[in-house]
């Protein structure tokens, strides 16, 4: 708890870190209140039929089906935001676990490790999603597990490279003439070591698996219709786009605040724990 | 004498921060630097020596600037000069010479085109005369075969002859004026001998006047004619180095000669409590900055802040400059009762041979032997003992530590502890008695401690690890460890990063006490420490030795630390042992030529 507090104020100590905190921190409570606050059921359709743009009754204006805009971009972040936030926790964790035993063991396992993960590289990922997607259907726990998957190779590199530093450390060296196990000195000494790194490069997966997420929904392999979606509704609606914007916009608008927010809030964190974002190493 | 090289009139340097009074890290510095006149500046780790060292060449560090004063060169003043102009100047007529010439070398440039760029920058040769002047100046820096030095990496060369390139290029612009930021600090005992000699030679021939930055007051008598004494950015005494050596008017002055541990004679020095205050946590500008740690501290002392009184041949900023002279040789330090009649002998290795080197089945077909790292090493340790191993850097003692450790697997020979178990093994492989019988305290306490953990939360693990036991009676054994070790009980909830060095060390040595050892093995404990610090730990630890009839393995290359702290010597050099012994007598009659040199490079 005092370290999540310590973490929330180094991230609020800075104008940029505050704002992109604030943007996340909104998006993650309408994603968790919205069922309460929107306007209109999200797939109830209106009299009118056809595009109308913003009106008293309709802020965001309509939907070809005639569906309130505002009412479905409220919703659409829901499921995109669950899915990411469980896969960037699951890629993280098996990321970050084998990228610490590869840098600590060294050796043999080191070079089995990562010469696994350079084959899963060399792979184009959103060519496998898809291949995945299409054999075993889009549930969310599949979703996840590819998503955590695929987003947990670049984890496991990173974490490898701030394992390293930390243990040519004399305290893991301490540990080991103590006579501790791999897994305590794993948990115990390299971990607490490597999280602010860790964290950092989580907050910028989420951002990266977002995006991703919302491709794959356009690309039709994503949420099933009519579950509102941000990706599936800029793609049903692109193709009117100069005659009715608002159905494009506004879940535009709602992805890149999100994204955008999320960004702000690494760099400022990565600032505060004195860390350089690009390369993620200690400056 | 002619008008003056470097004068400062008040200078001070410091940050500003979100409070209205600037910080101030130097304040107040009046120095004047004649030609040819060599000056020593000497305080303890952040007493801001080196700050001043860079802002002489009206230079500071990102964050830092100058709050106030005059810095004049040569009658110009440097603080009005254009960048262009103090760009000319620096590597020219004043010169630096960095701490660590294999960092300030440019890895991927040979050395010819390092001299190279400094003569283009900072003399009026032609291209034709740089390659005959680099090797007149290798020559000056005194390095065998100048011409194939030239062609060499910076990696190609040891750490003394970095430093000797680094000195060369240096003098390429015939400076006026040398500034060298502690140059011998990671060199070995004797090639630093070397280092100071031939900067003796070059003040003495070319007459030029040197600023030398140092921690260790040995190194700095042996160059330098005065010596500046600072403490917490200002400086607290300046005299002639014989009077100030001799006869110290400034209590801190008194107290850092105090804690220096000498060779010819085997006590444990004085040392010092308390630690310097950090700049902007309290304001000193109307009492005196060493109020807090000196014994002698009347009410004046708190109530204005001493101004500099003169003395013959020195000058103190002490109220009583006078009459502290006469306290002087009060304070001795104690001598150590060194035990006689042992008994159980704790450890005891022969015939022991470590290589880091693992031949090719080919190779080992062939019969090639192993390259040996150390090889035939025979000492025992007993209870209560403590055993220096003494070295200079790759002569195999930190290897052997580890050894002992378990943390390198020996080649062949034998190591028993207590008698009975055998620590041929890696330490995994180790019975658990043993792995808690032998504990190990590194040199850096900063990098020993894990900073992501409470002082509690390190000292618990130990004795979760080896005995278990409830929360409560762990917390107890806890605080009674910290008591042992002479620090607070409310430490245990602070983070290393929250405690200065002697106290990490401190926590170092309680984490290796918690698990009841037989041996402790110390690896360089105190050389990272300041002096009045490292007087300090040595008291501890005796104290700690006296206490539960530990064996003390310990290894260090200051012998002046080995001779007032241990019972016997090894000493050790490529990988073999050279002569072992009591310590009085190796040192008082060594008889290995090797033993020789080394005590004859002790400043």
């Amino acid at each position: 708890m005092t370290s999540l507090k310590l973490i929330l104020t180094a991230i609020g100590s800075s104008r940029s870190g505050l704002l992109g905190l604030s943007m996340v921190g909104l998006h993650l409570l309408f994603a968790l209140t919205s069922p309460w606050l929107v306007p209109y059921s999200f797939d109830s359709q209106s009299e009118i039929i056809g595009h109308i743009g913003p009106s008293f009754q309709h802020w965001g204006g309509l939907d070809t089906l005639g569906r309130d805009v505002l009412t479905r971009t409220m919703l659409g972040g829901r499921q995109a935001i669950l899915i990411t936030l469980l896969g960037t926790l699951l890629a993280v964790s098996w990321g970050g676990f084998f990228g610490i035993v590869a840098g600590y063991s060294g050796g043999r396992v080191d070079e089995a490790i990562m010469r696994c993960i350079d084959i899963f590289l060399a792979v184009p990922f959103m060519i496998f999603l898809l291949l995945i997607i299409a054999t075993y259907g889009n549930d969310p726990d599949v979703m996840i597990l590819t998503l955590g998957f695929f987003y947990g190779i670049g984890v496991v590199r990173l974490a490898r490279a701030a394992t390293l530093e930390v243990v040519v450390k004399d305290y893991v060296l301490s540990a080991k003439a103590r006579g501790e196990g791999i897994y305590s000195i794993i948990f115990r000494e390299i971990l607490p070591n490597v999280r602010d790194v860790l964290l950092v490069e989580a907050a910028m997966r989420w951002s990266w698996m977002l995006l991703a997420f919302s491709a794959l929904s356009f690309l039709g392999f994503g949420i099933t219709p009519p579950t509102p979606d941000w990706g599936l509704m800029i793609a049903s609606a692109r193709i009117y786009l100069p005659l009715a914007p608002w159905p494009v916009l506004l879940p535009m608008i709602a992805l890149s605040s999100l994204i955008i927010g999320i960004n702000l809030t690494a760099d400022a964190l990565a600032k505060s724990l004195g860390l350089d974002r690009i390369t993620r190493t200690v400056i | 004498m002619s008008s003056p090289l470097l004068t400062t009139e008040d200078l001070s340097i410091g940050y500003v921060n979100d409070q209205a009074e600037p910080v101030a890290v130097i304040s107040s510095i009046n120095l004047t630097l004649g030609r040819g006149e060599t000056l020593g500046l000497v305080g303890e780790s952040g007493c801001g020596k080196s700050t001043l060292l860079l802002a002489l060449m009206a230079y500071q560090k990102a964050g830092l600037q100058r709050l106030g004063g005059r810095l004049e060169f040569l009658g110009e003043d440097m603080v009005a000069m254009s960048a262009r102009d103090l760009q000319k100047l620096r590597g020219g007529q004043m010169a630096l010479i960095p701490q660590n010439a294999g960092q300030a070398l440019t890895p991927t440039m040979r050395i010819e085109s390092q001299i190279f760029e400094a003569l283009r920058l900072h003399s009026n040769l032609g291209m034709a005369a740089w390659r005959s002047r680099s090797i007149e100046l290798l020559e000056r820096v005194q390095l065998a075969r100048p011409g194939e030095m030239l062609k060499r990496y910076p990696h190609e060369l040891s750490g003394g002859q970095q430093q000797r390139v680094a000195i060369a290029m240096a003098l390429a612009g015939e400076p006026d004026l040398l500034l060298l930021d502690e140059p011998t600090t990671g060199l070995d005992v004797t090639t630093q001998v070397h280092v100071l000699d031939l900067l003796r030679d070059i003040v003495a021939e070319t007459q030029t006047a040197m600023i030398y930055v140092s921690h260790d007051i040995g190194v700095i008598s042996a160059v330098c004619e005065k010596i500046a004494i600072m403490y917490a950015g200002e400086l607290v005494e300046l005299g002639e180095k014989q009077q100030l050596i001799n006869q110290p008017a400034h209590p801190y002055t008194q107290g850092l000669l105090d804690s220096i541990p000498k060779l010819h004679q085997s006590r444990l020095p004085v040392g010092m409590e308390g630690r310097q205050p950090q700049p902007g946590l309290r304001d000193f500008s109307s009492q005196c900055v060493f109020l807090d740690r000196c014994g002698h501290a009347q009410p004046i002392c708190e109530q204005s802040k001493p101004g500099l009184l003169k003395l013959p041949g020195q000058a103190v900023k002490c109220h009583f400059g006078e009459q502290t002279l006469a306290l002087k040789d009060l304070a001795t330090g104690s001598q150590v009762a060194k035990p006689e009649g042992f008994s159980k002998v704790v450890l005891q290795v022969s015939d022991l041979c470590v290589s880091y080197d693992r031949p090719s089945l080919k190779r080992r077909i062939m019969g090639d032997k192993a390259d040996l790292t150390v090889q035939d090493i025979a000492f025992e340790i007993r209870q209560g003992e403590i055993l220096g191993l003494v070295g200079e850097s790759g002569s195999g003692k930190s290897t052997l530590l580890k050894t002992v450790a378990g943390l390198q697997q020996p080649l062949s020979g034998s190591m028993v502890l207590n008698e009975k178990f055998d620590l041929s093994y890696a330490v995994g492989k180790r019975a658990p008695e043993c792995q808690q019988r032998i504990q190990l305290v590194f040199q850096n306490p900063d990098a020993s401690l894990n900073p992501s953990h409470t002082i509690e939360e390190i000292l618990a693990r130990p004795i979760a690890l080896y005995f278990g036991g409830s929360e409560s009676a762990i917390s107890e054994e806890i605080d009674q460890m910290l008591e042992r070790v002479n620090l607070p009980v409310a430490y245990r909830h602070r983070y290393p990063g929250q405690l200065s060095g002697g106290e990490k060390q401190r926590i170092a040595i309680a984490r290796a006490l918690v698990a009841k050892p037989d041996l402790i093995l110390c690896d360089e404990i105190t050389s990272a420490l300041d002096v009045s610090v490292q007087a300090s730990i040595m008291k501890l630890l005796l104290r700690l030795r006296d206490e539960s009839q530990l064996a003390i393995l310990f290894v260090s290359h200051d012998l002046a630390v080995v001779n007032a702290l241990a019972d016997q010597v090894v000493v050790l050099q490529q990988g073999r042992i050279r002569e072992s012994g009591r310590v009085y007598d190796v040192f008082s009659s060594p008889e290995h030529e090797y033993t020789q040199s080394l005590l004859a490079s002790v400043l």
